[in-house]
């Protein structure tokens, strides 16, 4: 191994060829990673960031090519080198985790012979690849490697299936290893651990790590070193903690200030957002990328283009206005909305949604799974619910048999304002289908591509309030103008709208009908974080001016946090814990709630001890006995109550006034363990 | 957000679809395939609608002084043994044959997609007997369904033949449509149509059927080529038209025997036309298919 930095980028520029125009991706990025040196890239969608990792193996799309500026590694260029020598590159020294471990695998190839191809590549027989594969597969922690080497992709869990990427990646014994948001799909227990992984094995191989990520608490946690991408221009550079403690360019202020982190709540805390949206691809610029949303904006950032300026040791920011960054002032969206269709609400506090004995089971070859189990839960007026738990915890499915797009089991109740609500959507009244809506996870599945946004939001007003045609456009143009969707694109299709726009007109539309409760599936996660801000003071401004409850679905526990007034945590269709937002985050918690918030990567860089769940999240069709949790519960081994936990489900009991639990523990004793 | 922005934004992406609406018809004209199929067929259009006054005699004319005579200036297609003009008879065959293919295509289509949408969209019990029957259905040839049907009708009607031809065709589109609608259905804005108490029926047509039009149209074309062939096969066998019309497939069967003396005219010319019109329908639908990439 030489001196020269593992990878070097020296004044890159990559464009992409759209309908024949050369559109640039990458502006003059210089950056390089020393060896053994893990170093961050991160930014919002559009930036670039993927393209720096393709080009870093030198594998761009098809309609990618470099412009001009130098990829070195290990001191050796290797934009002008031929397809031969690059192949032998990637094949000993340079390799890429992918961000989904679902489609990196080839489906039809049992996962040993994968795996064994990378080793055949390197010349070993058959007999002796396979042999490498196991210890590959110990290597990143795989229990049961001859067992999982007879497998398909598809029978092994998300979490599974990355520890195999990773394997395959680091068969080579690579000196540089690109990893392309390796944890986002990932549930955040998973995360925690496949983060774990990735650290200790850099620990142990010294490998240079090259980790794109749009989550900055991922980064924190990850990397020696940071770089900022915004509009495919790097615009700052530090070590992490630099970065994270003095930002000074404003985009990196901005992203930092926008994410609701630690004990920020909608009650006391407005979230800051970046105003304007990032430019198109290949936008040109005279001065400075960024000049268009910046609040510290002056003539000149916008004829002149900012040269790198040191802060502080290897510290730097493209920005004339590194000084006054860090305390630019905040940007708050301050508009206020008004869709108010019910002034005469009862107060705030008052119970306005009751389930009771909630339950749904779906027959799956002739077996009844048990998805949702015995659910009880109430919200009260102007109130926000968050659910919370791990992929399959039955969250969505909650949401679609209160909605009543589901039809839940017998003995279930669903009880909006006193009145108990017929199981499925198309026995209930339309005023009582009006009054509870939902927001998706993904707008472009949730809005009709064919249909304009005027249709779109018309059509909900015209069926749950019964105005005519015309009557109904007016409303729906008023109700677009106040979450803030302009006239203009009124006539548009969902196509033509950024994500944030499209969730407004989502939103938009589940107000049609003025609903009492609006259940929200992950409204956010599909946004980048300057728009999630803006989305969530938008829902936080209808709550108080129309006090609509809501039903929150969220995997960021920051996001939950921040607008969430209770909490339910869920387990495997269960709720294991339920209480006020403050109490479910302060403790004592329920030993999966405590695993949970422990596997969270902050981003004000407050190391936690992690609590570790073991094992995968158990099949609904076949739940363990007792405590469904107790094959992973952290906290039953030396309890005391053991025996209980394995034959005995715990029943849900207020622990204290307004805090209820699934656990056989007593709270002291968690209280006493947790604050150890 | 800032409103300006906003309005730039929407202005832009507006420009960016009509780029990418402009570029696909750009892609679409520049397609050679489409092009030779898009003039064949046009030829084939104009025939249809002008025939009448293309075709220099009746189809029924008879000159006894040329029989069987080879191509030449006044019969350009030759003459057959009965000594009517090959070339007019060519002419004015071709609009029952393009009327006939058009109206069973889109009669199967109609039908297809009622069919697929209900399917793919009820699922359950319903979808496992009807998609069970198309599978039955499916397997036997079409040709042999569509002649025992016109022989249990007893039917040599254009009429008959059209609806046999519509409904053969029905099952082939309704598992397209079907395949695309199991899709769209799980998709999440007809959960928030169905949370605005839309009717079933609003919901397969106005919210569904616009995104499963792609697939529709291109099918239609496949199909539509079929049925030059099938029509044509029918009437070469004897059923599906009146005897004695002019029309290409029994232009072939009346004439075949005579290959063997040499006189190929009134064979070869209706055979070609069959397969230039079939073939142009095949160009069109083989270019959508790549330029829309399904």
């Amino acid at each position: 191994m030489s001196d020269a930095p593992a990878l070097e980028f020296r004044d890159l520029e990559v464009a992409y060829t759209v309908r024949g125009i050369d559109r640039e991706v990458l502006r003059k990025v210089s950056f390089s990673i020393a060896p053994g040196e893990a170093y961050g890239l991160v930014g919002e969608s559009g930036c670039g960031k993927s393209t720096a990792a393709f080009a870093a193996m030198r594998y761009l799309p098809r309609n990618g090519k470099i412009t001009s500026g130098s990829i070195l590694f290990e001191g050796q260029d290797i934009v002008g080198m031929s397809t031969s020598d690059i192949n032998t590159l990637r094949r000993s020294a340079i390799s890429m985790v992918y961000q989904n471990p679902a489609t990196a695998l080839n489906p039809t190839i049992r996962i040993g012979d994968q795996v064994a191809e990378v080793f055949a590549l390197q010349g070993l027989s058959k007999s002796d690849a396979l042999a490498k594969v196991e210890q590959a597969l110990i290597k990143v922690q795989i229990a049961d490697p001859t067992k999982v080497m007879r497998r398909y992709a598809h029978q092994l869990s998300g979490g599974m299936a990355q520890r195999v990427v990773i394997a395959m990646a680091l068969a080579s014994n690579p000196r540089l290893l690109v990893m392309d948001e390796p944890t986002t799909g990932l549930d955040a227990t998973v995360e925690a651990e496949v983060l774990d992984l990735v650290r200790k094995l850099r620990k142990e191989s010294g490998t240079a790590v090259l980790f794109i990520s749009h989550n900055l608490g991922v980064i924190r946690h990850m990397c020696d070193r940071v770089g900022v991408l915004y509009a495919g221009a790097l615009v700052e550079q530090g070590a992490t903690e630099d970065i994270f403690s003095n930002p000074s360019h404003p985009y990196t202020v901005g992203l930092l200030r926008c994410i609701p982190r630690g004990g920020l709540h909608k009650n006391t805390d407005r979230l800051d957002t970046i105003p304007g949206t990032p430019p198109a691809l290949g936008t040109h610029f005279d001065g400075c990328v960024f000049a268009d949303r910046c609040a510290l904006v002056e003539d000149k950032c916008r004829t002149t283009q900012p040269e790198m300026v040191t802060v502080g040791q290897s510290h730097v920011a493209r920005c004339f206005h590194t000084d006054k960054a860090g305390s630019m002032p905040r940007a708050i969206d301050t508009v206020s909305v008004s869709v108010s269709q019910n002034p005469n609400r009862a107060t705030t506090g008052t119970r306005l949604l009751d389930i009771d004995h909630l339950s749904k089971a779906f027959t799956q070859d002739g077996h009844a799974v048990h998805v949702v189990n015995d659910v009880s839960l109430q919200v009260g007026v102007g109130e926000t619910l968050g659910l919370v738990g791990e992929s399959g915890a039955g969250k969505t499915t909650i949401a679609k048999l209160i909605l009543g797009l589901y039809g839940s089991d017998s003995g279930s109740h669903v009880v909006l304002d006193g009145k108990d609500l017929a199981g499925t959507l198309n026995k209930r009244d339309i005023k009582d289908v009006g009054a509870m809506q939902i927001v998706f996870q993904n707008p472009d599945q949730a809005l009709n591509r064919r249909h304009s946004v005027t249709r779109i939001v018309g059509r909900a007003v015209q069926k749950l309030r019964g105005l005519s045609a015309d009557d109904s456009t007016d409303r729906a143009h008023e109700l677009l103008s106040g979450m803030r969707v302009e006239a203009t694109l009124h006539s548009a299709r969902p196509v033509q709208l950024s994500g944030g726009l499209k969730q407004r007109v989502a939103i938009s539309r589940a107000f049609a009908g003025a609903p009492q409760l609006v259940v929200c599936d992950e409204p956010t996660s599909a946004l980048d974080v300057s728009v999630q801000a803006t989305i969530l003071n938008l829902l936080v401004d209808l709550q108080k001016q129309d006090g609509t409850s809501f039903i929150f679905i969220s995997h960021d526990l920051g996001v939950v946090r921040y607008i969430s007034d209770k909490i339910a945590v869920l387990y495997l269709g269960r709720v294991v814990e339920f209480g006020d937002s403050n109490r479910v985050f302060q403790g004592p918690h329920h030993p999966y709630t405590e695993a949970l918030l422990s596997s969270v990567p902050n981003i004000d860089g407050s190391v936690r001890k992690r609590i570790p769940l073991t094992g995968v999240i158990p099949s609904p069709s076949n739940p363990p006995s007792g405590c469904v949790l107790h094959p992973r519960c952290p906290r039953m081994a030396g309890s005391g109550v053991e025996h209980l936990c394995t034959s005995v489900e715990p029943a849900l009991t207020e622990v204290e006034p307004g805090h209820f639990m699934r656990c056989h523990i007593p709270l002291d004793q968690l209280r006493t363990v947790q604050t150890q | 957000m800032n409103d300006t922005t906003a309005t730039t934004i929407a202005n832009k992406s507006n420009l960016e679809r009509k780029t990418i609406r402009r570029e696909r018809v750009r892609l679409v004209l520049r397609d050679k395939t489409f092009l030779i199929g898009a003039l064949i067929l046009g030829i084939w259009l104009f025939i249809t609608v002008f025939g009448n006054f293309l075709a220099p005699h009746a189809a029924g004319d008879q000159d006894f002084q040329f029989v069987s005579k080879s191509p030449s200036l006044k019969f350009p297609f030759g003459t057959d043994s009965n000594g009517r003009d090959v070339f007019s008879r060519v002419i004015l065959g071709t609009r029952l044959i393009v009327v006939m293919a058009f109206s069973a295509t889109v009669l199967g289509t109609v039908l297809g997609t009622s069919l697929g949408l209900a399917t793919g969209y009820f699922k359950g019990k319903f979808d496992m007997i009807v998609m069970r029957l198309i599978e039955a259905v499916s397997a036997i040839p079409v040709l042999i369904i569509a002649l025992l049907a016109i022989a249990a009708l007893d039917g040599r009607s254009p009429t008959l033949t059209v609806i046999v031809i519509g409904f053969v065709f029905t099952p082939n589109i309704g598992r397209t449509v079907r395949a695309a609608v199991l899709g769209e259905s799980e998709l999440e804005y007809v959960a928030a149509a169905r949370l605005r108490t839309e009717r079933t029926r609003h919901i397969l047509f106005r919210e569904i059927l616009p995104n499963v039009l792609p697939p529709i149209i291109v099918e239609f074309t496949v199909r539509l080529g079929y049925a030059i062939f099938a029509i044509a096969t029918l009437s070469f066998l004897g059923a599906g038209v009146e005897y004695g019309s002019p029309n290409w497939g029994s232009q072939i069967a009346e004439n075949w025997g005579n290959i063997y003396s040499n006189v190929w005219w009134p064979t070869a010319f209706p055979a070609l036309a069959i397969a230039s019109l079939a073939v142009s329908i095949n160009l069109i639908s083989d270019s959508l298919l790549e330029i829309f990439e399904l």
